[in-house]
């Protein structure tokens, strides 16, 4: 398994719960976890996904108009 | 669905009595209910989208799923759009609360529960004004009367979808076209209709939706809340309370962003489970099914109470007019007295006085007296009918 991550980041635990509901429809891996403490100071979480997948993931989101703030490496 | 023994529970308490006080909270609920809820607190339990860990995310997890079906079942643009609350009053308190300032003007109806009358009365104070568009003796309302009732600074139609004392319809969407073409935003209360009758936000162009989940929703109390439509803007809406919401806990500013800018505090996690439960249930069942079911009841119900000698009923008296609920009086006897002699002698449990909504009362001509309210539900049966009918007319025959 390839360990290369990135995580989304979003405005709180709903949208998190929508971008993991939408990823495991269309057969994406992700994982929900707390946010990395050094990409922001929120308690909430985010949507851990896989690096190599992050930008087939933002096109999926874009035109899906799901809402995100950003998608970081970790 | 015609409910029997078998499958369904009864509407008979475990000593016997009959529970015509659907139109209060619905009672039975369907047997998913208690069950997602004990399962909850057994198995999930933890504080939903506050930390990371996986049974938080679970949690959160049942609160969103429950949030996507409210948002189907009234055609909600976005389950984010739906804002869990203590139940329907506090999602009218949001709507009116947060978004009327001083100059606006609402036009509303006199058959209201005082979930709406006491927040515009008390706004009433603070500079904004309402007007009562008068409805018809039998508790139904032409739409050209919320027309009329339009001033050049009104902001907001409010209106219930069908009347918590004798289950008068009202032209929802009638109303909802005329707010759109005065490009005015439209507030229904559907506590008495939400999964009792359709209902889609869009197609009733419905701005502002407050709905409750312990009556036809099936599920407990202490679920509810408003849903918004895409013409409001989150910013307009000032929060009724401000606290944790789990997401940018680095700032001391309420989230503007939804369901967060007015969800703050640990919610009924354990109550939304079982909200989920039940419209899981509802959605097996089909609305049609149910309305089907309560609409022949409640003939049945007004059939037998217009043939009884002694016996006003209240309201439109049709079945396909109004929602299973059917109002009122013995000539010569108290409602209380009709009320208490029901549950002490004949075993059935109802309402009865001015079921918080004096202004209906006023409407319908029973002010201040009240009346008696028969409030059924899908678990109701033709028995359960025949019983109250010849309760009524034993007690009828004994008036004065």
């Amino acid at each position: 398994m390839n360990e290369a991550f990135a995580v989304i980041l979003v405005d709180s635990t709903s949208y998190a719960l929508r971008i993991e509901k939408l990823l495991k429809q269309q057969g994406l891996a992700c994982k929900l976890i707390p946010v990395p403490r050094h990409l922001s100071s929120d308690c909430g979480v985010c949507v851990r996904i896989q690096k190599q997948e992050a930008d087939v993931i933002r096109t999926l989101l874009q035109e899906d108009q799901i809402h995100f703030l950003t998608i970081e490496d970790v | 669905m015609i409910p029997t023994a078998t499958g369904f529970p009864s509407s008979k308490t475990k000593d016997g009595a009959l529970y015509l006080d659907n139109a209060a909270t619905s009672w039975p609920k369907p047997p998913g209910v208690a069950q997602a809820m004990a399962q909850f607190l057994a198995e999930v339990g933890a504080n939903p989208g506050r930390s990371g860990h996986r049974l938080s995310i679970e949690a959160a997890r049942i609160v969103y799923s429950a949030r996507e079906a409210v948002a189907n079942l009234f055609g909600a643009p976005d389950p984010l759009r739906v804002v869990f609350g203590l139940n329907i009053t506090d999602g009218i308190n949001l709507a009116l609360h947060g978004l009327l300032r001083a100059g606006d003007h609402v036009v509303t109806t006199g058959m209201e529960h005082n979930a709406v009358m006491r927040p515009l009365r008390d706004l009433a104070q603070q500079g904004i004004e309402f007007t009562q568009a008068v409805c018809e003796a039998d508790g139904t309302l032409d739409p050209h009367r919320i027309e009329e009732a339009i001033q050049p600074n009104t902001r907001l139609i409010a209106l219930n979808h069908a009347s918590n004392v004798c289950g008068a319809i009202l032209p929802i969407r009638a109303v909802g076209q005329i707010a759109r073409r005065r490009e005015l935003l439209f507030l229904v209360d559907t506590a008495q209709t939400g999964g009792a009758l359709p209902l889609h936000m869009e197609n009733d162009c419905i701005d502002l939706l407050a709905f409750t989940g312990h009556k036809s929703l099936y599920g407990p109390m202490g679920t509810g809340g408003l849903i918004l439509s895409e013409r409001i803007n989150p910013a307009d809406l000032h929060p009724l309370r401000q606290g944790g919401t789990g997401s940018r806990s680095e700032r001391e500013v309420q989230p503007d962003f939804l369901p967060d800018r007015f969800e703050s505090g640990t919610p009924n996690a354990v109550g939304l489970a079982g909200l989920l439960a039940a419209l899981e249930w509802l959605q097996e069942q089909g609305l049609e099914t149910i309305r089907t079911h309560e609409k022949a009841l409640c003939a049945d119900l007004l059939d037998g109470l217009i043939n009884t000698p002694g016996v006003i009923v209240l309201g439109p008296q049709d079945a396909a007019r109004q929602t299973a609920t059917v109002a009122f009086n013995i000539r010569g006897m108290e409602p209380s007295t009709v009320g208490l002699r029901l549950d002490e002698e004949f075993n059935i449990l109802c309402r009865v006085g001015l079921h918080c909504a004096p202004s209906a009362h006023r409407t319908l001509g029973t002010f201040p007296d009240g009346c008696v309210r028969f409030g059924l539900g899908a678990f109701n049966t033709a028995e359960d009918i025949q019983q109250a009918v010849e309760a009524v007319r034993q007690l009828a025959k004994e008036a004065p």
